[in-house]
């Protein structure tokens, strides 16, 4: 994330180089004075020409005397640079106050020497004209002021104060040729504020003319909302951004959002984070990859937030930020409906994984929505944004203004390595897949969620219309909300055709049905083998047993005629001892027997 | 001229003297015509009444301040109230007379 942002810097300050370069010739930079205001000096590419004096002009309450005092005291804070702010309008005390709500301490500047505040109150009715005159009182006052601390930067608040003071237009248009000169002899940086004229940048026709850089400030107000915008007009010796850029005033003073100068050169990563719904993860084969851009649209109540928020819970379980910009429901809302899904933000909130920012769409133009974006996301540092919805911001512009604010959000996103997701919300009647402006090229991935509407039932199907860069499953899953998360389910597809919710439940108990009277036959034709091998065994057996029992008889008559021969040979035997005869000759009989068998 | 010159006071005809003030920035042509527009204008019209500062803003740059001295050469009334500034080399004298409420009193 870290890193992101440092590219985001490194890149923007080369960018500067380059376009001065280009501006200024190749050996001559034009010096520049940096404002540090956000955003402003990646306009001027590097902030307003040091030692030149700046114009600028805008009508009244649209903050000139603002950014001119910003100018001073940030170059008195942050750029070593002391500054002198002349006053024709406010006094020293007034001015202090005013910037003090922007958190600047002018009265410590003061003491500190970085600044001098000094007042110039003209009373017209006080003054009459007898004759030539001169500005030399003001050169001499400005110029104590300067040496008094050095002073780099010097500002005259506002111009316009000394036509409306004095008499004789000719000579303070010549006084004024000569002040702009003075001030450049003198070295310092000048900003010098003036009052917008009809048809002309300034009253005098004048100003212009002479300063280096002209910057003017607009407060228009559209359709009931009113955006400030910023334009350089003119640079001398640069090039700059020729836009009109929005800007913000809030607590921490003006920024710019120069997010048109952005280019599309930014890193991608190849990391995939998870979704935090697993089906999700491997319909996308591992889940979105970091810094891409997902929409997830669908009519209502298809579930669009619900698969933001699971994503939400991923990020935060992977201990990284997430900002949730919410635009439809309070942050407590959003908490107490993904509870009923099962998940807990609340602990996120309480760890500073998960920040809110909760805020009509119609409070702020679509500029200062960008701007507060931007701030919010620069501050913050997120590693995942929600926006739920972005269709909401539609109101606040025609097409090809919101358009434009969602490229220049999403570059800003991409930029910054931000993994996003928009929730958009699609009005039934139209086609669901021409949604939100034509964003569609934008996006990275793209999750359609769909009411499947059969036999008088919704249903809610998920399909991933597309998704950058990575195998992706054609396939539409049903998308179920349970008490412990989001589920993708198959959906029924056979000969029925699609099928989903209680139609899915009801084939599926068909089907089931089915397979249960298939295993009930296989089952039965198992017994049946089985009772026919036992048949087979006994039948074995019983063979086995006759055979057994006649091997038996056989043997006892083998036995016994064994037994019979033995008996009668004895009986011989015993006839022949009887007899007395042959004795030694059956003797004999078996040595000759013995001796006679080897040979 | 860089001393501020005084001249007598005289408090006879309309009780408070007149304080006046010319602010310069070294010597201008414009200046040293003010400053000598200014002598004839008061021994013309004020007689004794009135007192002449000159001060040089190139000298005192912060004596400018108090008056809020833009313009050069101005000329300061500070009394009698209320204050009134004339700036220019004061070679226009009706101009100078009407700046300095003496309008009508040349005709006494």
């Amino acid at each position: 994330m870290k890193r992101a942002f440092k590219n985001l810097v490194k890149n923007r300050s080369s960018n500067g180089v380059s376009a001065r370069r280009n501006g200024a010739g190749e050996r001559e930079f034009l010096e520049k004075a940096p404002t540090g205001i956000p955003g402003l000096d990646e306009i001027t590419f590097g902030g307003l020409p040091k030692n030149r004096p700046t114009l600028i002009c805008g009508s009244a309450g649209c903050g000139k005397t603002l950014m001119a005092v910003e100018f001073l005291v940030r170059g008195a804070m942050d750029f070593g640079e002391p500054g002198v702010l002349m006053a024709f309008e406010e006094t020293e005390e007034e001015l202090a106050k005013n910037v003090a709500s922007l958190g600047y301490d002018l009265n410590d500047l003061i003491a500190k020497k970085k600044l001098v505040i000094d007042y110039v109150h003209i009373e017209r009715s006080e003054i009459e004209e007898a004759g030539e005159f001169d500005l030399e009182g003001l050169f001499i006052r400005l110029g104590s002021a300067i040496d008094a601390i050095g002073a780099r930067r010097v500002v005259l608040d506002t111009i316009e104060a000394i036509f409306s003071g004095f008499p004789n237009p000719n000579i303070l248009r010549a006084e004024l040729r000569r002040l702009f000169r003075w001030l450049k002899n003198k070295g310092v940086t000048a900003v010098i504020t003036g009052e917008r004229g009809e048809g002309a940048l300034t009253r005098q026709g004048l100003e212009e003319y002479v300063s280096d850089c002209v910057i003017l400030l607009d407060h228009r107000v559209n359709d009931q909302m009113s955006t400030r915008r910023l334009r350089v007009v003119k640079y001398r010796g640069s090039t700059h951004g020729t836009n009109e850029y929005p800007f913000l005033i809030d607590e921490d003073g003006l920024s710019v959002l120069p997010v048109t100068s952005l280019g599309l050169d930014h890193k991608v990563s190849s990391e995939r984070v998870g979704t935090g719904i697993a089906r999700l993860d491997s319909m996308l084969s591992g889940g979105y990859y970091r810094g891409s851009t997902v929409l997830v649209s669908g009519t209502a109540g298809t579930g669009k937030s619900s698969i933001a928020n699971h994503f939400v819970n991923a990020t935060c379980r992977r201990g990284e930020r997430c900002l949730y910009l919410a635009s439809e429901e309070s942050p407590a809302q959003i908490m107490r409906n993904m509870r009923s899904i099962g998940i807990d933000l609340a602990p996120w909130v309480k760890k500073g994984l998960l920040k809110f920012d909760a805020e009509r769409p119609n409070v702020y133009g679509l500029e200062m929505h960008l701007l507060r974006m931007h701030k919010l996301i620069s501050e913050y540092k997120p590693a995942s944004v929600i926006v739920d919805p972005i269709t909401n911001y539609l109101a606040l512009g025609d097409d090809l203004e919101v358009k434009s604010m969602l490229i220049r959000l999403i570059d800003f996103l991409k930029i910054n390595g931000v993994t996003s997701i928009f929730t958009s919300l699609t009005h039934g009647g139209g086609a669901l897949e021409a949604t939100t402006v034509g964003v569609s090229s934008l996006i990275d991935t793209w999750l359609l969620l769909r009411d499947i509407e059969v036999n008088g039932e919704r249903n809610r199907g998920l399909y991933v219309i597309k998704s950058r860069g990575m195998a992706h499953s054609n396939q539409i899953r049903e998308f179920l909300l349970t008490s412990h998360g989001a589920e993708l389910i198959d959906v029924y597809l056979g000969s029925e055709g699609v099928l989903t919710g209680s139609a899915r439940a009801a084939q599926e108990a068909r089907e089931a049905a089915v397979a249960t009277v298939r295993r009930q036959e296989v089952e039965r034709k198992q017994r049946e083998l089985e009772r026919k091998r036992k048949a087979l065994d006994a039948q074995i057996a019983a063979l086995r047993a006759a055979y057994s029992v006649e091997s038996q008889e056989l043997e006892m008559g083998l036995a016994e005629e064994r037994l019979r021969e033995d008996k009668l040979a004895a009986e011989r035997l015993e006839m022949a001892r009887i007899r007395k005869a042959d004795v030694a000759n059956g003797n004999r009989r078996g040595k000759n027997n013995r001796k006679g068998a080897p040979a | 001229m860089n001393a501020a010159k005084k001249e007598k006071i005289d408090k006879s005809a309309n009780g408070e003297p007149w304080v006046l003030r010319l602010y310069v920035a070294g010597q201008t042509p414009k200046s040293l015509t003010a400053f000598a527009n200014l002598k004839k204008i008061c021994a013309e019209y004020l007689e004794h009444q009135y007192r002449i500062e000159v001060i040089d803003l190139l000298e005192n740059p912060q004596l400018g301040r108090g008056d809020q001295i833009l313009a050069i050469p101005t000329l300061v009334r500070n009394l009698p109230q209320p204050i009134k500034k004339i700036i220019g080399d004061l070679s226009n004298t009706e101009k100078v007379l009407v700046g300095l409420d003496l309008r009508g009193r040349g005709v006494q």
